[in-house]
Parts: C-alpha cells; sequence; structure tokens
C-alpha cells in the first residue's frame, strides 16, 4: 500500500492541496456574491458581520465558519438553499433517510449527475459493462440515489430498473417491535427484484447490504447474470466485506462497496489489499467533497493517520456549499494513496457516542 | 492470545471481527472471540434440514451411548484444552471460583451420563425406541411424535455453566444446535461440542456462533425452536413467541409455614445452601423465603451465617462466593440494593459483618451476601434477584401462601400442612415444587427443568394404522 512518505506521493498530495484551496476559493467566491449565492449564506454572512470572500483562502480557512449544524438543512423553504446564480434551473429537493426525526433536505440540479459520472469512472468496464442495464434494489422516494443510479445506468449506456421500497415504513416496524412484518416487507422487495432480474437481462446493480444478503438467500447472482454490485446506504464491516465477497458474491462478481449520503455524494473505496484484512477504505470526490476525521472532543482537531475520531464532511459544489459538518458516524484515518492524494476513512460505522441509537432497517 | 471460532456446521471460521473477553483479576484481553455478522448466520441457516437429517439417521440408543462418551471426554480429556485449562479459562472471564467451575462441569458431565435417565424423565416414555419409529404404544394406546423444527438455537448467559445442562439432551433428541455463548463464557457450550463430537456425535450437527444481539435474534428467528437465558428485558421481548423457551429470572423461593416456621433451625443449613451455593449465581438459588414465623429471628441467624462468607483465593477449594468481572456492575447492583432500603427493608448481613456489601480482595470485586429482612410482602425488596447471594426474608399470614409468591422457578416448602401442599401443587407459577427438605438447588435431572425440552422439540400427532402396516 502506498502511504504519504512516498517523495512522489508528497509531490501528488501538494499538489492536489494546491487544487482544493483553488477550488474552495471558487466555491466561496461563488456562494457569497449576491449575483450568485443562496439567501441562506448571504444572510448567513449578513448575519455574522464577516466575508468570507475575502477571509477564506485556503481550505483550512473553512474553520472559520465552526461547525454546521444540520438542523439548518431541516424544513423550508428549501428555495433558501438555490443559488441565485443557478435559479434558472430545474430543481430537485432529496431527503436524507430520515432515520432521525426531520429529515434534512438539499436542493440540487446536476450535482447527483456529475457525482455519479465521476463515480462511474472508477468503476471497471470488465465488471460493470457499458450499455448494460441494472437493478437499482435499493429506497424509493424523496432519496437522491433513486435517480442518481438511474443515471449511472444511463450514462454507462444502460437502463435502469427499480422497486417501491419505502425506509420509512421499515424503521417504523423496528421501532414498533413488528420485526416479522419488516421481514415480509424485505421480503415484498426482494421478490420485486427477483421479478427483474428473472425477466430482463440485467448484468449490474445496486443495492443495500441487508438487501443484498436477503437477496443472495434467494438467487445465486453469478448465475442470473450479475457481473458487478455496487452497495451502500448503509454500515458495512470488514466481515460483511469478506462475507460478500467469498460467500454472497464468488470471485467472479465485482463488489464495489461505498460510503455516501445525500450531502455528501459518494466515496469510493480503494482496491483492497491483503494486508487491509477486509477493512474497507474509502475516499471522498475531492475537490466536490472532503472527509475528515476529527477528534471526538475537540471537532477542530483532527487525528493522526489510523487513529479513531469522527467524520467531518464539506461539500464544495456550486449547488451546495456545507462546511465542516460532523457525521453520525465514526472511522480510522486513512492516508492519501497513489490513486486518492488525499485523506481517506476506514471502517466507517456509526458514532459510538451517540445515545439515541440509529435504527436501520432493510436500507 | 487465545481465539475461539465460528463453528459453522462443526467448521472452524475466523472472523475478521473480533470480540475480546478480559481477565477479571488483570482486566486485561483474555480471549479472542471471532464475531459471526447476521447474514452469515442467516445463510448458515439455510442448510439446518441437512443437519436434522444427519441426525435422524442415528437411533436414540446410539445418541444416547455417545452422550455417556461425551460425559468423560467433558470431564476428563484435552478438547483441545485441558480439564484445567478449562477450569482455569472459566474462572477467568467470569471469576467463578476453581472449585465452582468444576462443580458445574460435575453436573454437565453427570446430565450428559445419565442422558437415558434424562430422556426417560422428559418423554415418560415406556421405550425410547419410538422416538426412532415415530410411534409406537403406551398401556394399549397409539402414540406417535413429530420435531416440531429442524433445530434448536439456544441464547446462552454468561453467569455460570451450570445451564447448559438444560440444552445438552438436545442432541440425544436428534435435534441440532445453533449456540450463541456468553460473552464471558463462552467456554463451557464449545467444550461440549468439543466432547459430543470425540464421541462420535457428527460436528455438522452443531452451529457456535457468537455474535451480536441482532445475530442472537437472527439465531432465535431462524431455527424452528429457541431457548433464550437473559434478564427480564430480554425475556419481554420474546415472551410472545410461542417457538422460545424463555429463561429468565428464577425468584426461587423457600417458604416455612406452621411446624416449618416453628422448627426453623434445623433449616438453617439447607437455607444457606438455597441462597449462597455457586455463590448465588444461579436461577435456582433462593431468593427469598417466606415464613408465617418470625421472619426478623431467622433472618438473623441466617445473616450471621452468611455473614462468615468471605473472599478467598480463586484456587481455594472452599471458595464460596465469586468475584464479579466487572467491578462498576458490583457497584451498580449494590447501589440498587442500597436505594430500596428504608426501615422496612434492613440488609441484616451488613450489619452482622459490619462492613460493606462491595468488598475488594487482592484486587477482585465482590458482593458479599445480604440477608434483607423486609417487614411487608408488599415491599419492593420481597421479591428481588440479584445474581449473588442475597435473600429477602418476609413474614406472611398462612393465607397469603402461595398467591404472594408470584412467578417461583423453585419452590422449597417446609411445612406438614397438607391443606397448604395442595395449594402449591395447584399454584400454576411454580416451575418445580420441592414438599421437605430439599435445597433449591438440588435437581433431579429425570424431571423437566423450567419447561419440558422434550414437549418443546417434539409434538404428539394423533395416529391410526391398519395393523399389516405396522405390524
Amino acid at each position: 500500500m502506498s502511504t504519504a512518505t512516498q517523495p512522489d506521493l508528497f509531490a501528488r498530495v501538494n499538489a492536489n492541496k494546491e487544487r482544493l484551496d483553488a477550488h474552495v476559493r471558487e466555491i466561496v467566491q461563488w456562494h457569497f456574491n449576491p449575483e450568485t449565492g443562496c439567501p441562506f449564506w448571504l444572510n448567513w454572512s449578513q448575519e455574522a458581520g464577516w466575508d468570507p470572500r475575502t477571509a477564506v483562502n485556503c481550505y483550512e480557512d473553512l474553520e472559520k465558519f465552526g461547525n454546521f449544524s444540520d438542523d439548518e438543512l431541516r424544513g423550508g423553504p428549501v428555495s433558501r438553499w438555490i443559488p441565485k446564480g443557478l435559479a434558472q434551473r430545474p430543481a430537485y429537493v432529496f431527503e436524507t433517510g430520515g432515520s432521525t426525526g426531520l429529515p434534512k433536505s438539499r436542493v440540487q440540479m446536476d450535482d447527483f449527475r456529475i457525482d455519479y459520472e465521476n463515480f462511474s469512472e472508477t468503476l471497471p468496464d470488465e465488471s460493470f459493462p457499458k450499455g448494460s442495464d441494472w437493478l437499482m434494489l435499493g429506497p424509493s422516494g424523496p432519496r437522491r440515489l433513486r435517480l442518481a443510479v438511474e443515471h449511472l445506468a444511463q450514462h454507462r449506456g444502460g437502463i435502469a430498473f427499480s422497486v417501491d421500497l419505502d425506509p420509512r415504513w421499515v424503521i417504523k416496524l423496528i421501532k414498533r417491535g413488528q420485526l416479522q412484518e419488516a421481514e415480509l416487507y424485505k421480503q415484498h422487495c426482494i421478490n420485486q427484484a427477483l421479478t427483474i432480474l428473472r425477466s430482463h437481462e440485467v448484468k449490474c446493480m445496486f443495492t443495500t447490504p441487508k438487501l443484498l444478503e436477503a437477496l443472495c438467500e434467494k438467487i445465486n447472482l453469478e448465475k442470473a447474470g450479475i457481473k458487478g454490485v455496487f452497495c451502500g446506504g448503509t454500515e458495512m464491516t470488514p466481515q460483511f466485506h469478506r462475507f460478500a465477497v467469498e460467500e454472497l458474491l464468488g470471485p467472479n462478481v465485482y463488489f464495489a462497496p461505498t460510503y455516501g449520503n445525500t450531502l455528501m455524494g459518494l466515496a469510493t473505496h480503494r482496491a483492497p489489499e491483503p494486508e487491509d484484512n477486509w477493512a474497507i477504505i474509502y475516499y471522498p470526490p475531492c475537490p466536490r467533497a472532503m472527509l475528515e476525521v476529527v477528534d471526538f472532543d475537540d471537532a477542530t482537531k483532527i487525528v493522526g493517520y489510523g487513529e479513531t475520531g469522527r467524520v467531518r464532511l464539506t461539500t464544495l459544489t456550486k449547488e451546495t456549499f456545507i462546511p465542516r459538518f460532523l457525521e453520525r458516524d465514526e472511522c480510522e484515518r486513512e492516508a492519501p494513496c497513489d490513486q486518492y492524494p488525499w485523506d481517506g476513512v476506514r471502517n466507517v460505522r456509526p458514532f459510538s457516542r451517540f445515545q439515541k441509537s440509529v435504527v436501520e432497517g432493510v436500507y | 492470545m487465545l481465539h475461539l471460532p465460528i463453528l459453522r456446521y462443526g467448521k472452524p471460521y475466523r472472523s475478521v471481527d473480533v470480540s475480546t473477553a478480559v481477565h477479571y483479576r488483570t482486566r486485561q484481553p483474555f480471549v479472542e472471540i471471532s464475531q459471526a455478522n447476521v447474514g452469515l448466520i442467516r445463510r448458515d441457516l439455510l442448510q439446518q434440514h441437512e443437519a436434522a437429517a444427519i441426525l435422524q439417521g442415528f437411533t436414540t440408543r446410539e445418541l444416547i451411548a455417545m452422550a455417556g462418551k461425551a460425559s468423560g471426554y467433558f470431564l476428563n480429556d484435552d478438547l483441545p484444552q485441558s480439564p484445567q485449562e478449562f477450569v482455569e479459562s472459566v474462572s477467568a472471564t467470569t471469576g467463578l471460583p476453581w472449585v465452582m467451575v468444576r462443580r458445574n462441569m460435575d453436573k454437565i458431565a453427570g446430565v450428559l451420563a445419565s442422558m437415558e435417565t434424562v430422556l426417560m424423565g422428559l418423554t415418560r416414555l415406556p421405550d425410547l425406541d419410538m422416538l426412532d419409529t415415530g410411534r409406537g404404544e403406551m398401556d394399549g394406546r397409539a402414540l406417535s411424535f413429530f420435531p416440531r423444527g429442524d433445530s434448536m438455537g439456544v441464547i446462552l448467559p454468561s453467569n455460570s455453566p451450570g445451564v447448559h445442562s438444560l440444552w445438552a439432551p438436545a442432541i440425544a433428541l436428534k435435534t441440532p444446535l445453533f449456540l450463541k455463548p456468553g460473552s464471558s463464557e463462552p467456554w463451557t457450550p464449545y467444550r461440549i461440542i468439543q466432547a459430543y463430537v470425540k464421541a462420535g456425535v457428527p460436528a455438522e450437527v452443531f452451529g457456535y456462533y457468537p455474535t451480536s444481539h441482532a445475530g442472537g435474534a437472527e439465531v432465535l428467528r431462524g431455527t424452528g425452536r429457541g431457548m433464550l437465558f437473559g434478564d427480564v428485558a430480554a425475556a419481554k421481548a420474546w415472551g410472545g413467541d410461542p417457538r422460545i423457551e424463555i429463561h429468565g429470572p428464577g425468584y426461587s423461593k423457600i417458604i416455612l409455614a406452621d411446624d416449618g416456621a416453628a422448627s426453623w433451625e434445623k433449616y438453617l443449613d439447607l437455607m444457606v445452601d438455597s441462597v449462597a451455593n455457586n455463590s448465588g449465581r444461579s436461577c435456582v438459588n433462593c431468593s427469598s423465603i417466606w415464613t408465617t414465623g418470625d421472619a426478623r429471628e431467622l433472618a438473623q441467624a441466617l445473616a450471621e451465617r452468611l455473614a462468615k462468607i468471605k473472599p478467598t483465593s480463586e484456587d481455594d477449594p472452599h471458595a464460596a462466593v465469586a468475584p464479579l468481572a466487572n467491578p462498576d456492575v458490583a457497584k451498580r447492583i449494590s447501589a440498587m440494593v442500597d436505594s430500596e432500603l428504608d426501615g422496612d427493608a434492613v440488609d441484616l448481613c451488613a450489619k452482622v459483618r459490619g462492613s460493606e456489601r462491595v468488598a475488594v480482595y487482592e484486587g477482585c470485586t465482590y458482593l458479599l451476601p445480604s440477608v434483607i429482612h423486609v417487614s411487608s410482602k408488599e415491599h419492593s425488596m420481597a421479591n428481588r434477584e440479584f445474581g449473588y447471594p442475597h435473600v429477602s426474608v418476609v413474614q406472611v399470614e398462612p393465607s397469603d401462601l402461595p398467591h404472594c409468591l408470584g412467578p417461583t422457578l423453585v419452590c422449597t416448602a417446609l411445612t406438614n400442612d397438607t391443606k397448604l401442599h395442595q395449594r402449591l401443587l395447584a399454584n400454576p407459577h411454580i416451575g418445580r415444587l420441592n414438599l421437605g427438605a430439599i435445597s433449591t438447588m438440588k435437581i433431579s435431572w429425570d424431571q423437566p427443568h423450567e419447561g419440558n425440552l422434550f414437549d418443546h422439540l417434539y409434538s404428539r400427532r394423533a395416529f391410526q394404522a391398519v395393523p399389516e402396516l405396522v405390524g
């Protein structure tokens, strides 16, 4: 595995840092310009009494914003998030999973397309053949994932088949203790997927870890013609990673674990090395989003490589600016590598210090 | 560090996810235990019918003979741990002194060795061959049985190894086992499996899945029949599922009435044994004594006896109390007890001892016995169970018995009052009734204990056949 101690990698890390700083300046100029920025940030700047356009010159300067509160993303009007510079573009509103209370919203025009077109570049063509059709076995409704996977399929020249799946209903069932009902709902989703797989020539799919397990109880995906599985949506442990590769899919079906959400987009996994012992290592889509690992008690302090901390997200696109958002996850900080000369995250999992447990259902 | 793998149909599997159990004295990791992910358990359970078919290929007599051999192996052989290594391992992660671990080993070995007696007691069949043919006759009447599921999933506790004797007969009843061991007592189920396999039982009929709560739920959900050892909350969560036999707190009791209450002194040894044997960790330990006589006098005498129990070293053959593997748990339990003491509930044992309930000895934390004199049967401390030598002594009117007792796993009744005997016999809340001077700890294995394993695993069907078909 490459590490940041190698001279050539050092140079690439530095070059990337310069690219990131330039991107930060561009994005901050856009969001805080009265001609192009969104009402939320323009008002924020006025109330804060400082102009980020002059105060922010590099990525580290984003520290001046403090931590972003996710409550700002809850409720309406969502138009407060639409940059004036993009006001004429058709807008979509996507919501987070809704696992905890009022969902957070993100307004987008093209970000989901751009993110997934970039992600497409990381998928091996032999396992996700161009022109192939996809199965989207994941959440439907107001989630970005549904449209994003459809766009991914279209971008690669295929068509995406999808299912009806309401994860919020599953969460309600689990909270009520109606586990049998939740299981039946999961089977309802799996049956929809089986119908698609048996009646269409599908070679690629997206699904969540639990749905992948449930689907593989019913069908051998390799025999069904699946060549690549893009998996995400909920926590994946190293043991699940191994189990998926060794037992659910086998050596001939490519497994692409991802870490993502509506606010960030998609962090892609680095190809596993034997010494990783099935750890799942993700790198964010720099410079459009950055992930950092910060001290549990002091979110301004980045932990050392290999150390554990809380995930902190910064989103930097023309459609969305979210600096320093503390995620509900923890992980180990991973060093830059050849493929991704910026920080990554290892073994992301739910934040252990949260008192209120997050219910993750079939999704 | 030692490592315990998952056993998937007998095959060892080393997981990427591991948990560690610490040594109770050093607090240093002592054993690493592979953890099964939920999907792996689900996937394995899809094949459980194959394991059931393997056991159906044996006769009950063959399986009983194997259990007999397993008894000896469990007690004496390297599996691969030597018996002494096993004793020290159980002690290391649970705190049980060696003598108590050995006592529990004897108990398990006893059940395995007397499997025929156990099965006769559970089934009440005149001929165990009926379990092979699925039919037979008793007193001229046709009988037929069928298994209610392909396997049994068991969620195991960490408190004391003796409980493993309850599921061990399932193999002789041709039922494959999927076990989730307790997080700090993974040793005993592993050793029982190894003993059975060495005795000739195919390894493919055993699943051993150290896992999370979610994984445990999957074990129960995915197996035809289940058995759960757990606290009140766990018992409540699965209480509505008829497939699951619940083993929660025992609330075992001794009652003394009339002549028994008048001559309580002669039962003092029995009471001490019932309360303090196995360091009070068993569901069959007596947690409350109900007397129609002078409760205060009885409680004082009991307190003076139990106050003599002191911490000793783990290898002391006379060790009578076990440290808690987690010192914080000891402090929390003691604080819980204290929070409910008042003028109507007094810890006489602490007064006699003159020291706190929580004691530290050679760096280990103990809960020393408590004898709570409770002046009212309505008091919250009258009927509690805490997993250490703790007993409440309550004075009641003869007419209060037995309805004041509530759910009671074992009830020892010390009285010659035959009318009270009748009321006790009719009481649906008593799981095991001992009439006379029998310790609550004494278990007769030809009797069902906290549910009948045979009735749990098998169901009876109506059966008729023309003679030429059945001979």
